[in-house]
């Protein structure tokens, strides 16, 4: 079971990962990576043909699925257009950095020797982060975590409610990697601040 | 990243008069609480991405958990703009609104 990160003497943080963390930290990464460029930042529809594919703006609603909504919130609660044009100018490149960073959890762990497929023998998996990797990965833990607390509905002082969720729920199971991730964030905010 | 770099054909019916009578107002960047982001990771935000002491950064990262929301910058409406898409970023909730 990892220790989380450490900060190195000479900069930046190490961790080390059994295969199995490391093979989940991938499969988080990659799930986000999918729901980012699942629903496409895609013009309205009913525009011109034309003008939609001359455009290469994006959306200007809220997403509908709750996970995406709460990744790219309204930025003017009291004024609908405004929110619109923002959303327009920002949801496309908002993505785009948001899975940057997945990949980037993705091809550190593989490139520390993580393969493609676990095998039967146990391996570990070191790695090392400059501080400017380090914070990518500090945004995609907080992205991984909203959109599985979305998905589990967590709300503020729940924990009592979740610690009680018997182990065969699958939600307890959800839930239990949702702490662990808060964990690992905890220790690589602590050894990234100054 | 910014509006005014954006293509110009889909500009053409944005409407200027808004810029104009709220020039002179200044705007906030207000961050809100949630559930799920730790009490060290926003201090840290606030730190890394506006440059403030640790010792601010803690105490609007409070103001956020006690009082639900706490306003973290000002300034004008593009640089609110600017912040609010990297709150976004770091996957904080923020919205702005003129200054009241």
């Amino acid at each position: 079971m990892t220790e989380g990160f450490q900060r190195r003497r000479k900069g930046g943080v190490v961790a080390t990962f059994t295969g199995f963390e490391a093979d989940l930290l991938r499969s988080l990464a990659s799930q986000l990576v999918e729901l980012l460029r699942n629903e496409t930042a895609a013009p309205r529809e009913g525009d011109d043909p034309l003008e939609q594919l001359l455009d290469f703006s994006g959306p200007t609603t809220e997403p509908e699925d709750p996970v995406l909504a709460r990744l790219f919130p309204t930025a003017y609660p009291h004024d609908e257009d405004a929110a619109g044009e923002f959303r327009r100018f920002t949801e496309g490149t908002l993505r785009d950095n948001k899975a940057q960073a997945a990949v980037g959890i993705i091809e550190t762990l593989e490139q520390a020797g993580l393969p493609a497929e676990l095998g039967e023998e146990s391996i570990t998996v070191d790695i090392e982060l400059e501080q400017g990797e380090a914070v990518g990965w500090l945004k995609s833990f907080t992205d991984i975590r909203l959109a599985l607390a979305t998905r589990l509905g967590i709300e503020d002082g729940d924990d009592d409610y979740w610690l009680a969720v018997p182990d065969e729920d699958p939600r307890a199971h959800v839930y239990d990697i949702y702490q662990w991730l808060g964990f690992l964030q905890e220790t690589l905010v602590e050894a990234v601040s100054r | 990243m910014l509006a005014v770099s954006a293509p110009s054909p889909v500009e053409l019916d944005e409407p200027v008069s808004d810029e104009l009578t709220a020039f002179n107002t200044p705007w906030v960047t207000i961050v809100w609480n949630d559930p799920v982001n730790l009490m060290s990771y926003v201090t840290f935000v606030f730190q890394n991405y506006f440059g403030y002491a640790k010792k601010k950064a803690e105490k609007l990262m409070l103001e956020v958990h006690n009082d639900g929301k706490s306003v973290v910058a000002s300034g004008s409406r593009e640089e609110m703009e600017r912040d609010v898409q990297a709150m976004h970023e770091y996957g904080l909730w923020a919205t702005m609104e003129k200054e009241s």
